[in-house]
């Protein structure tokens, strides 16, 4: 039996506001000694009122933006029902059916060893905004609370169903854990809990008549159960904890048996997913609109200006590097991973006189040949250094030019044919014997001459 | 004269003119609170010591003696909400209109007594006992505010601060011939008033006079930057010619012919007043729906409201709730949950709609409506008791309002054959307050019903 | 004629279950008999025709109240130490 997988991705992410979402603590919990950054509203103290951080908003109608969502005109927040020792108002103000952002997508590019590009659009179903709980510490008999952390303005953001596999899933989270640094609206750190994720792993059998699914428009029937993974902490995980589930939910699915819609735990030590006891019934929110907090609505005006602060964006950057440095594909990612390295990267190159130095740049700084801590001026005088043509022995070069055609009849053969390409397979021969000590260039127009 | 017999008005003019000391005024009332409080289970807790600032920034009521609904926290100073979950509750920071009237120089006399979390129109839900009226022990004064209403009627203060999200200012006034405003919804913070209903709760002002209550409502009313419902409108101003309107709902068969009589006596008067035009009769048609309405929306928010009380940070655990406070979180609970939501909650926000819309209409073509505040006169304690929905229908006259989020005044009207007060209210267009203080103001020069006291034995 | 509710005892242990609140038996049948009276006295809004009629959940007219992000400590309260819960399932065990 063939099974096709799908997944869909939930990610959450702390906003590096100063204040808390609804109140005017400092957001910046982390590290803090327990229940300091708290007051009367993020504790949840009778008669206490929650009052939206207009920068949070902001950053989320941002976050939207640059996942090409629509940015909903009416907006408001709704109360999220349910009890749990770190939710000290016993409901979480969150978005229920209007959220800040909706509609959007990501595109993930790859492009394979023999430079084939491949792309697949993930749909994002909505983008909203919300406030993080308190953190539980588990001791003997006690659990502990801290709720510095209640309160900090979370975004969560919501894909479609549209993942196969885990390595895409993987690039998802690196991409659109790129696109926050940009924003420069979260650290995003995996281990610090300013991003996390919970994937819904379920399978879909298929037969073998049907095509395996890769347009996304396509109608997908949808398999009557999906599992939730919880508690994992890196990117890497994230495809372990798939893979592993995806393994355990086939064998189910192979005995006959369904497997059960629950939510799971990772646990990276034994590398496995395990069944979590606490809470297994299916909440019952009962949402309704928050009576504390008036409305949204955004206007033409506003929303131009958020999108107008966007900047650009690292697929939109890689694409420039490619067209207009002309650099590999690979290295645009890489460089177009950190906006510091990436404006450092365009310095350099501003530095230089001749343009077709982007692929020596972009190799010097991936490959590390050259320091990064050096100033823009200096690391484009190293790589001047480098691009200098090289002093050539000439008598030298006459000579591994004559040893290079009489070893290599059938390349010369070759090449006196037509196959021009095969000039450079003795380009290298020539520059092997002269210890790399030519100009490429020089080393390739006199063996022309040569073969004339 | 004893100063816990004058309005603040007069105690401000006695005390600029040195006929008692600030340490006068409060000893005159805090004998009152002392000699009668066993008795009328007025105040869950006393100040010997008045609550008060040291430095304030005016001295506007400097002195004045104020009693607080126990639904307003205050800091280091007990606040139950009538129940026995908050019984040791000492909160860390105060309600913003309580920290405006410190400010302004008033001290803080007591918390007093109410239904527990302000459910209820009788005062008989308190866990800690319900307060008598000082018109007659054998009588409920009316809640949830009924600690309030019976301080302010037994001259215990001056007057007090309470909530009004169903009836909770107006309904006690009416029952203890005092003066009572219920704001317009966000005209006064709800900052440290513990929550009932978010979208209806209103903080407001109970007093012996119409001059009394306004004079305080001024020092307490205005947006707050930590309630994001306070609203920022302009106060609409009072018109040359104030023209009242007659809600026929209001005076409908079901109405005790006592009271009826008492409003349409008052009505008469007002006709009277120059510079006042009664209209006539107008028609608000959704009010048959109000209490339904009500009875959905509140205990919705309520039961979102209570989750908190958990008794991890603060208080007791969920099983010190009172009988009502759990009946009305189950009724909450249902409306609001999966499959139920659209049938109940959703309904009951469009009604609301349509009851708002009966309210704007009528305020196009008259300034202020007159009616009853309680269908029947005072009832006696045990009466309703055992019957929620009974005690639910005491709203009819008053939930209308708040789930308009209008402002209303209650003030006395006169008394029942057998010496029960009873109240009528002036009900405007949002943000409309002056309007009703002036006609309120107009009709106690003409009248004496709120000069009268009552015997306590 | 309006439609009588008639609540079960098992909608009444689900309320309760949802609502956090613990009952005792006396209480899941006096709340059976006084929550489905006051339900079915609700029915009377279907008399209503609320078609095309907005919700109203904010009666201010209120739109877009935010505050700056600037942090404030004239409310802050500081405990210092861990609030405590008789332990609690770890979901992250």
């Amino acid at each position: 039996m063939n099974y096709v997988p799908v997944i869909g991705l939930e990610t959450h992410v702390e906003l590096k506001t100063e204040s808390k979402m609804f109140c005017s603590c400092s957001a910046n919990y982390f590290g803090k000694a327990p229940n300091t950054h708290t007051c009367p509203v993020c504790l949840g103290l009778p008669g206490a009122l929650p009052v939206p951080n207009k920068k949070a908003i902001e950053w989320t109608i941002l976050l939207g933006l640059a996942l090409n969502c629509t940015i909903n005109k009416e907006s408001k927040f709704d109360r999220k029902n349910y009890f749990y020792p770190d939710l000290p108002k016993g409901y979480q103000i969150s978005q229920y059916d209007k959220p800040i952002a909706s509609g959007g997508w990501l595109n993930l590019k790859s492009q394979n060893s023999n430079l084939k590009t491949t792309e697949k659009k993930i749909r994002i179903t909505r983008v909203h905004l919300e406030e993080d709980t308190g953190k539980l510490l588990h001791s003997n008999k006690d659990t502990l609370i801290d709720f510095n952390r209640s309160g900090v303005p979370l975004v969560e953001v919501v894909t479609e169903p549209d993942f196969d596999n885990s390595t895409d899933v993987k690039r998802f989270l690196e991409e659109l854990h790129t696109i926050i640094r940009y924003l420069d609206i979260s650290d995003a750190d995996m281990e610090k809990g300013s991003m996390r994720m919970e994937p819904n792993i379920s399978l879909r059998k298929i037969t073998n008549d049907e095509l395996r699914i890769t347009n996304k428009n396509q109608k997908l029937e949808l398999p009557n159960y999906k599992v939730e993974v919880k508690n994992i902490n890196s990117f890497n995980f994230a495809k372990k904890a798939i893979d592993y589930e995806l393994k355990r939910q086939a064998e189910i699915l192979d005995s006959g048996k369904i497997p059960v819609q629950e939510t799971r735990g990772y646990n990276d030590k034994k590398g496995i997913t395990y069944s979590q006891r606490s809470k297994e019934e299916a909440h019952d929110y009962r949402y309704f609109p928050e009576p504390d907090i008036p409305p949204m609505e955004f206007g033409n005006e506003k929303l131009e200006m958020i999108n107008d602060t966007l900047p650009e964006l690292p697929a939109a950057k890689v694409e420039r590097y490619i067209k207009k440095f002309g650099i590999k594909s690979s290295d645009a990612v890489i460089i177009s991973r950190d906006k510091i390295i990436s404006a450092y990267f365009e310095n350099v190159l501003s530095k230089i006189k001749s343009d077709k130095a982007g692929q020596t740049v972009a190799n010097a700084m991936v490959n590390k040949k050259i320091s990064t801590k050096l100033s823009s001026d200096e690391f484009a005088k190293e790589i001047e250094k480098l691009s200098k043509p090289k002093e050539t022995n000439m008598g030298m070069l006459a000579s591994s030019i004559e040893k290079a055609i009489e070893s290599n009849p059938k390349v010369v053969a070759d090449y006196k044919s037509g196959k021009t390409n095969a000039i450079m397979f003795l380009v290298g021969q020539v520059m092997r014997e002269m210890k790399g000590q030519a100009d490429a260039q020089t080393v390739r127009a006199e063996l022309e001459k040569k073969l004339k | 004269m004893e100063p816990y017999s004058l309005s603040i008005k007069k105690l401000l003019e006695g005390l600029k003119d040195k006929l008692f000391s600030q340490e006068e005024v409060y000893s005159s009332f805090l004998q009152r609170v002392n000699k009668y409080n066993n008795k009328l289970n007025i105040f869950l807790t006393v100040c010997d010591e008045p609550y008060k600032k040291d430095k304030t920034k005016s001295n506007k009521v400097g002195g004045i003696p104020i009693g607080v609904k126990d639904i307003f926290v205050t800091k280091g100073l007990r606040t139950t909400a009538g129940s026995k979950v908050l019984e040791n509750y000492i909160p860390e920071y105060s309600a913003t209109i309580v920290e405006r009237l410190l400010e302004s120089g008033a001290s803080v006399i007591g918390k007093t007594n109410l239904d527990a979390w302000a459910h209820g129109a009788s005062g008989e839900n308190s866990d800690f006992g319900p307060t008598k009226n000082p018109w007659n022990t054998q009588y409920v004064p009316g809640g949830s505010s009924s600690g309030s209403a019976a301080a302010v009627a037994a001259q215990m203060c001056p007057a007090a601060l309470a909530t009004d999200t169903g009836g909770s200012i107006r309904f006690p006034s009416s029952f203890c011939n005092i003066v009572g405003i219920k704001p317009t919804y966000g005209r006064c913070s709800r900052y440290g008033v513990i929550a009932m209903a978010s979208s209806l709760d209103s903080p407001g002002v109970m007093a012996k006079t119409v001059e009394d209550c306004e004079l305080v409502f001024n020092l307490i009313a205005g947006t707050d930057e930590y309630d994001g419902t306070t609203v920022t409108f302009e106060p609409r101003p009072v018109p040359r010619k104030i023209r009242v309107g007659i809600p026929k709902e209001y005076f409908s068969e079901g109405i005790n012919n006592e009271v009826r009589l008492q409003v349409e006596e008052a009505i008469r008067i007002i006709s009277s007043i120059p510079n006042v035009d009664v209209v006539g009769e107008v028609s608000l048609p959704h009010t048959e729906y109000a209490v339904a309405t009500y009875y959905i929306i509140v205990p919705s928010e309520i039961s979102s409201n209570l989750a908190r009380y958990d008794g991890i940070r603060y208080g007791h655990d969920r099983s010190f709730f009172g009988d009502e406070a759990k009946r009305r979180i189950m009724l909450g609970t249902y409306a609001l949950s999966a499959g139920y939501y659209d049938a109940y909650y959703k309904k009951a926000m469009k009604v609301r709609t349509l009851i708002k819309q009966d309210f704007e209409k009528v305020f196009e073509k008259v300034d202020v409506l007159v009616a009853p505040v309680s269908p029947t006169p005072p009832f006696k304690l045990g009466e309703k008791v055992n019957d929620p929905l009974a005690m639910y229908m005491c709203d009819v006259l008053t939930g209308p309002i708040n789930l308009a989020g209008i402002p209303s005044l209650a003030l006395p009207a006169g008394f029942t054959k057998s010496g029960l007060p009873v109240g009528m209210q002036f009900i405007g267009p949002q943000m409309g307050e002056s309007i009703l203080f002036e006609l309120g103001k107009k009709y106690q020069e003409v009248t004496d019903w709120h000069l009268k006291k009552p015997m306590i034995i | 004629m309006a439609k009588q509710v008639e609540l079960t005892k098992s909608d009444i242990l689900h309320i309760a279950k949802l609502a956090n609140l613990t009952l005792s038996e006396k209480e899941v049948e006096k709340y059976l008999g006084q929550l489905s009276d006051i339900l079915s006295y609700f029915e009377k809004l279907n008399e209503v025709d609320t078609a095309k009629i907005p919700e109203t959940s904010q009666v201010t007219g209120l739109i877009n109240v935010a505050r700056e992000d600037v942090i404030m400590n004239d409310q802050t309260i500081k405990k210092g130490d861990f609030y405590t819960v008789k332990a609690v399932f770890d979901e992250t065990q």
